[in-house]
């Protein structure tokens, strides 16, 4: 363990599995709280669908006739998250922010608990298996062991996963950048920055408000599907409400209402967030700290995020890239 | 046995020595299982025998003392099977989900829960049939009077939630932490420091009250409302703050439970139809008079009446004289000391643990938006529907999902009553 080893960690955690994952949820969130400012705080409620519809229709319901394939079993993943913003949003758009806030919250929780105490959905133990074969089949990387891009190596599952991850957030990334400064956009836009002005012109802020939670659902269920391909494994557990508030993390770290905001958060937050965490065990394991124990660095990261969060709210709320007067921080 | 309690002294020794130099044990050394059985609401169960076996044909056994503990040193990593000897369990209750876990041991000491429940109340794995069957007057009883204790803790947190609502309109994400800190607090002063619980009780709420309420809002939450913070932004911040302290605690204190030094694994008495421990019942009687005291404050004196026009409308009450960052001083202060004995009441019913704020914060938001944001009785009477609700929602549906009926509760009230059971009906989106 050395310097360089803590740097190639970071560095291939900020583009790896993981933070490809966070960047598709946050990318949702994007579109609701950055151009939208629907206070959604139930965005893990989306990822968890997309996990758990790979999941139950892959492994615990295992050739049953609805589901042939994995394609299939996305697409089922979709409408379920399309299902789900609008069981979500039909009672909770016309609600003020912070009722929104804390019914999504909800939701996420209740979802959660419904997934780990049903035995057919997997239960406690959540779901194990062999998930998403035919993607791994397609895999045009030539048969070896690793493969290595400068100091970054990758197996070969894992750079098929995270090529295509990227791919992937390239094409949304694209559509979000076209949504957004088509007259689709600008409605969403106004509703954040005046509602009632906008229902004056005669727009269905309800409706247009009820696309953005559909539309960032399902870059949220996007993220959850290559979830459970990536890791092979759907916990109930990893869907807690903290995913959601790393994802605001994140977004506000790179800038709301940016297109390229959430990407720039998620490569610096995993940056930082292994960085710190890889730096303090070679700290520790070469003798240098001697009052902290291996242990104790994961809390430090998460005590880290936190403040992060709440410096960069109250000192920088627009983040890397966004502007201030474009951040609906303020309860209509 | 004992040497489950040569541990525990040793774990709490260790724990007293690091708290002085601010810094936790590390994971103790080698690798064991310890098993938790306990009965009704988390009440230890002494004296069952747990053994331990591996493919290697390893074989170990433990007793479950007085906190209901029982740790069976293991050889290496790897998988175990721990078995419950059913015959040394009390009469007429069974382990829910069957006497037998696959536990996979990676470092450390690995926790193995078996819980309870009274015989044909799920001991088989998977049995879905048979719940309704169970419903006797008994159990109903019992678990109203569970609800009661559950809803005046929540009642505790979800009172001063919804002041500090009331008055700055903040939605207080790291309410949970505060009585997360008043718990610890107490276990400070009282495991590190020596103080009888008696003591180290009032001296560590009255603390809390002072560091994490007053102090609070004096570094953080009044700055920020001079600074003209939005409201949304006020909340992320509770938010990223509710991250920080959770994790602080945790990085000080380690993850596993604690309890208190004294009126731990209290043995419940028999009151007829129902079991309650007398600690519960004291705990209760305080709980209720804090509950009444600060209603009676809020309608009665001076300053509960400037409380209430503050949460009426802040520039009115600032206009006609009164001192509104006075007034958020002081509901902050409350605010503290009502979640600290909240997170006391906890700690002791249950277990002292970094997350315990955590999981009662959804509910203690379910219990306000239920009775409507901001409105004080309201706070208490959403506190009883959720407390009763979570606890007799256990006949009908898993134990796993009291929590969420809580929370479903709020979503379909907030659909048909948006300002709540006794919030004022005004258009709230």
């Amino acid at each position: 363990m050395d310097m360089g080893f803590v740097l190639t960690q970071a560095i291939s955690q900020a583009i790896g599995v993981t933070a490809i994952i966070y960047l598709l949820a946050t990318m949702g969130l994007n579109i609701q709280f950055g151009y939208a400012g629907l206070l959604n705080f139930g965005q893990i409620a989306f990822v968890a669908i997309g996990s758990y519809a790979i999941g139950v229709f892959i492994i615990q319901w295992q050739g049953s006739v609805f589901v042939p394939n994995l394609w299939v079993a996305i697409l089922y993943a979709i409408l379920l998250s399309v299902l789900l913003a609008l069981i979500l949003g039909v009672p909770t758009l016309r609600l003020r922010a912070d009722y929104l806030a804390i019914v999504t919250i909800a939701a996420g929780e209740i979802i959660r608990l419904i997934f780990k105490s049903t035995d057919s959905l997997g239960g406690a133990q959540g779901i194990n298996g062999k998930m998403g074969e035919e993607f791994y089949a397609i895999n045009p990387f030539p048969e070896q062991d690793r493969f290595d891009f400068g100091p970054l190596s990758y197996t070969r599952n894992d750079a098929w996963v995270v090529t295509v991850g990227w791919i992937v957030i390239a094409l949304l990334l694209l559509l979000t950048w076209a949504l957004m400064r088509s007259p689709w956009g600008r409605v969403l836009k106004g509703i954040r920055e005046d509602e009632d002005a906008v229902r004056s012109l005669g727009k269905s802020t309800y409706f247009f408000k009820m696309q953005a939670l559909i539309l960032g659902g399902i870059f949220g269920t996007l993220g959850g599907i290559f979830w459970a391909i990536a890791k092979q494994s759907v916990q109930p557990d990893s869907f807690v409400p903290a995913f959601t508030f790393f994802c605001y993390t994140i977004l506000i770290l790179g800038g709301a209402a940016r297109v390229m905001g959430p990407v720039i958060g998620a490569i610096i937050f995993w940056f930082l967030l292994v960085f710190v965490e890889q730096f303090l065990l070679l700290l520790i394991s070469n003798g240098t700290i001697t009052f902290l124990e291996p242990t104790q660095v994961g809390p430090i990261r998460f005590i880290l995020v936190g403040l992060g969060l709440m410096l960069l709210i109250i000192f920088r709320p627009q983040g890397i890239l966004g502007d201030k007067k474009e951040i609906a921080l303020d309860a209509k | 046995m004992h040497r489950g309690i040569a541990r525990l002294v040793l774990v709490l020794v260790a724990f007293a020595a690091a708290g002085l130099v601010g810094l936790s044990p590390a994971q103790a050394e080698g690798q064991s299982i310890t098993a938790f059985v306990s009965g009704a609401e988390k009440a230890p169960i002494p004296g069952v025998t747990v053994n331990v076996t591996d493919a290697d044909g390893f074989t170990g056994s433990g007793q479950t003392d007085a906190e209901g503990l029982a740790t069976i040193e293991v050889p290496s990593p790897g998988k175990y099977t721990a078995t419950i000897d059913v015959a040394t369990l009390p009469l007429g209750v069974e382990v829910k989900g069957g006497p037998e876990r696959s536990i996979n041991v990676l470092q450390g000491d690995k926790k193995v829960l078996f819980p309870l429940v009274p015989v044909g109340e799920g001991g088989d794995s998977g049995s879905g049939g048979g719940i309704f069957s169970s419903i006797t007057v008994d159990r109903v009883l019992q678990l109203i009077l569970d609800g009661i204790i559950l809803s005046l803790i929540i009642a505790l947190g979800a009172l001063g939630l919804s002041l500090i609502f009331g008055t700055t309109g903040l939605s207080n994400f790291a309410h949970g932490e505060l009585l997360t800190l008043g718990a610890f607090t107490v276990l400070v002063l009282n495991t590190t420091l020596g103080l009888n619980l008696l003591i180290a009780a009032p001296i560590g709420i009255v603390i809390s009250a002072a560091l994490w309420g007053w102090g609070q809002n004096q570094i953080l939450w009044k700055p920020l409302r001079k600074r003209g913070t939005g409201l949304i932004a006020a909340m992320i911040v509770s938010i990223g703050l509710a991250i920080a302290l959770r994790y602080t605690i945790l990085f000080l204190f380690g993850g596993s439970p604690e309890s208190y030094a004294q009126f731990a694994g209290q043995p419940g008495i028999d009151l007829g139809p129902v079991f309650i421990t007398p600690k519960a019942i004291y705990l209760s009687i305080i709980a209720i008079i804090f509950l009444v005291a600060t209603v009676a404050w809020l309608k009665g004196s001076r300053l509960g009446k400037a409380t209430r026009a503050v949460s009426d409308n802040p520039a009115l009450a600032s206009a006609s004289g009164v001192n509104v960052e006075r007034v958020i001083s002081v509901v902050w202060v409350l605010g503290a000391l009502l979640a600290a004995y909240g997170g006391v009441f906890l700690g002791m019913t249950q277990n002292v643990v970094w997350t315990m704020g955590q999981f009662l914060l959804l509910t203690l938001f379910a219990a306000v938006v239920l009775g409507g944001l901001g409105t004080t009785s309201g706070a208490i009477v959403g506190s009883f529907v959720v407390g009763i609700t979570v606890q007799l929602s256990t006949l009908i549906v898993p134990t796993e999902l009291k929590t969420a009926a809580a929370l479903l509760l709020m979503i379909v009230l907030l659909l048909i009553r948006p300002q709540g059971l006794l919030g004022r009906a005004e258009r709230v989106g």
